[in-house]
């Protein structure tokens, strides 16, 4: 059963089209992953979803709502992680989730309880009664994510959730999304990291220019688009064009960044082999499996973070 | 489907809840300063230089000491500054900076109930400045009609009116400098609006100018709420503050659709 249901969505900006008719299906308790570069057109699908932008053509559901027309109603069962923390720095961290809470309507006696359980969920108990500028970026990130949950929603969109975050941190994130997901909870998640998408997804969207390039599992999408490994070589930055022309063969295919070049090959190793074979000598090699930075790089000519 | 779907969650209370918290934690500095500044301006100008002016003629040809003169103008524009700071500048930041509405426009709230919420909050400083306010002139016998304390809700009135007009005006204000513009109109408004002084030392053309301004007509209001002296006018201005009210808010609501449901 799907719990937000898209058919053509589109979302125009003047002549441009944020979002350029999308189709997808989430479904109830799955971790649904929107993967893009910067202005693919992931977070205006996020805010339609939550009825806070306007569509301008298409249909959108979300639990069988129209959010256009029951904002309210349809927020009430979402928790919205916003890609940056928008916390109340005028009230502290513990009224912060009470005060999140009384905005859905529910009671201040639940939400007493409720504030005290996220706290510890969070990992922020002893921060109760902190400033919320106190702080650390890690914390406030967590602190975010606990008032999402506060109405105990059904499905929580995320968007860019570790972005900005030290990798400590990021790693206590994933495992706190981990357990929601445990618990049922379904789980969109909007990210231009593949380790996160991978981590977080059972399925993704490869989202570029508004559309929706690439449906799957990070498995599947992999095993579709890439081969098994990739081996990656550097000449430096002058000799890496010259070079090139004599790789032809080495590899299935091949992709040219300005600073090495990607040879997508089953076997690494043997692919290396075959370079030093032809007399080149690259400065640094490297062979690793490949990622859905690879399936990007593959399916739109770009890379993800430039 | 009517106007206000996706916009209105009937949870006003919820924003209000906020507002009072944030007040009660570490706004009070804040809140008091605004009352003190009118109530400068009555002692300086008042009683000192109230002292070279001697009498003036108020409403329907009463006449007033300076004092009592000015008095009820500062109440008119104390209620319009306390409704004012809360609408814009407050609403400025919230909106900018702390991304506030942003975070209660992802729970069930509506717009709508955001900009009661913080109109209602603009309202409760302008009561509080024009309580202080009134109390003072009280304790300074200026107030010498019981229709004085009818200038508690009127204040609200203008409140009300400068309050929404504000809030739809900032919703069109991204930085500082624009901000400024707020003070370049509410300045003059408060040194020309008949405030410490009758409008008709002006020529006639300034004269329509300034009646046109709201101000002047909260001014008027007061001037003949303190002494109890009504004429065909007091209609006037009533109803200039009850379309300003109405016209703002319908504003309001148009811009919040317009920035958070794009």
């Amino acid at each position: 059963m799907s719990v937000i249901q898209a058919r053509s969505l589109v979302k125009s900006y003047g002549d441009l089209n944020a979002v350029d008719g999308i189709d997808f299906d989430v479904a109830a308790g799955e971790s649904f992953g929107l993967l893009g570069p910067n202005g693919a057109g992931k977070s205006t699908t996020m805010r339609m979803i939550g009825g806070t932008s306007l569509r301008t053509s298409g249909t959108l559901s979300v639990l069988g709502m129209d959010p256009e027309t029951h904002g309210p109603e349809v927020r009430a069962n979402l928790g919205v992680i916003p890609q940056q923390d928008n916390l109340d720095t005028e009230l502290r961290v513990r009224d912060n989730l009470i005060t999140y809470g009384r905005y859905f309507g529910l009671p201040r006696s639940y939400l007493q309880r409720r504030a005290d359980d996220l706290l510890e969920f969070a990992q922020l108990t002893d921060k109760a009664g902190e400033k919320v500028d106190n702080l650390s970026g890690g914390m406030k990130r967590r602190l975010t994510i606990a008032r999402g949950l506060i109405n105990e929603p059904r499905i929580l969109l995320l968007d860019e959730p570790t972005t900005g975050l030290d990798p400590q941190a990021r790693h206590i994130l994933w495992d706190r999304l981990f357990r929601l997901k445990e618990e049922g909870v379904t789980l969109v998640v909007t990210t231009h990291f593949m380790d996160e998408a991978e981590q977080l997804c059972d399925r993704l969207v490869v989202m570029d220019r508004g559309r929706i390039v690439a449906e799957g599992s990070p498995a599947q999408l992999i095993r579709q688009y890439c081969t098994r490994e990739v081996l990656e070589v550097r000449f430096g930055s002058e000799r890496n064009a010259a070079v090139v022309q004599q790789l032809g063969d080495v590899a299935e295919r091949l992709e040219v960044l300005p600073d090495r070049i990607l040879l997508y090959t089953d076997d690494g190793e043997a692919a290396l082999e075959r370079v030093t074979s032809l007399g080149l000598q690259p400065l640094t090699s490297l062979v690793r499996r490949s990622s859905l930075e690879d399936v990007f790089l593959r399916l739109t000519g770009r890379s993800l973070i430039d | 489907m009517t106007v206000l779907s996706g916009l209105y969650a009937g949870n006003v209370r919820a924003v209000l809840e906020r507002g009072f918290k944030v007040i009660g934690t570490q706004n009070w500095a804040i809140l008091v300063s605004g009352f003190f500044e009118p109530v400068f301006y009555l002692l300086a100008m008042g009683f000192g230089l109230g002292g070279l002016v001697g009498q003036v003629t108020g409403p329907n040809g009463t006449p007033m000491t300076y004092v009592a003169f000015i008095a009820p103008a500062l109440l008119a524009t104390s209620a319009m500054n306390g409704a004012i700071y809360d609408s814009t500048w407050n609403v400025f930041f919230k909106m900018r900076f702390g991304r506030l509405y942003e975070a209660m426009l992802s729970t069930s709230l509506g717009p709508l109930d955001v900009a009661a919420g913080e109109i209602a909050m603009a309202l409760f400083r302008g009561l509080l400045y024009a309580c202080g306010f009134l109390g003072v002139m009280a304790v300074l016998g200026i107030a010498t009609s019981w229709w004085a304390l009818a200038m508690v809700p009127v204040a609200l009135l203008i409140a009300l009116g400068f309050a929404a007009v504000g809030m739809a005006v900032t919703s069109w204000f991204t930085s500082f400098q624009q901000m400024e513009l707020i003070n370049i109109v509410l300045l003059p408004m408060f040194m020309f609006s008949s405030t410490l002084f009758p409008i008709d030392v002006y020529p006639q053309a300034v004269q329509w100018f300034i009646q046109a301004l709201p101000l002047w007509h909260g001014v008027e209001l007061m001037r003949q709420l303190s002494i109890g002296a009504f004429g065909p006018m007091t209609a006037v201005h009533l109803a200039y503050f009850g379309v300003m009210s109405v016209l703002g808010v319908a504003f309001c609501t148009v811009r919040l659709r317009a920035l958070f449901l794009r």
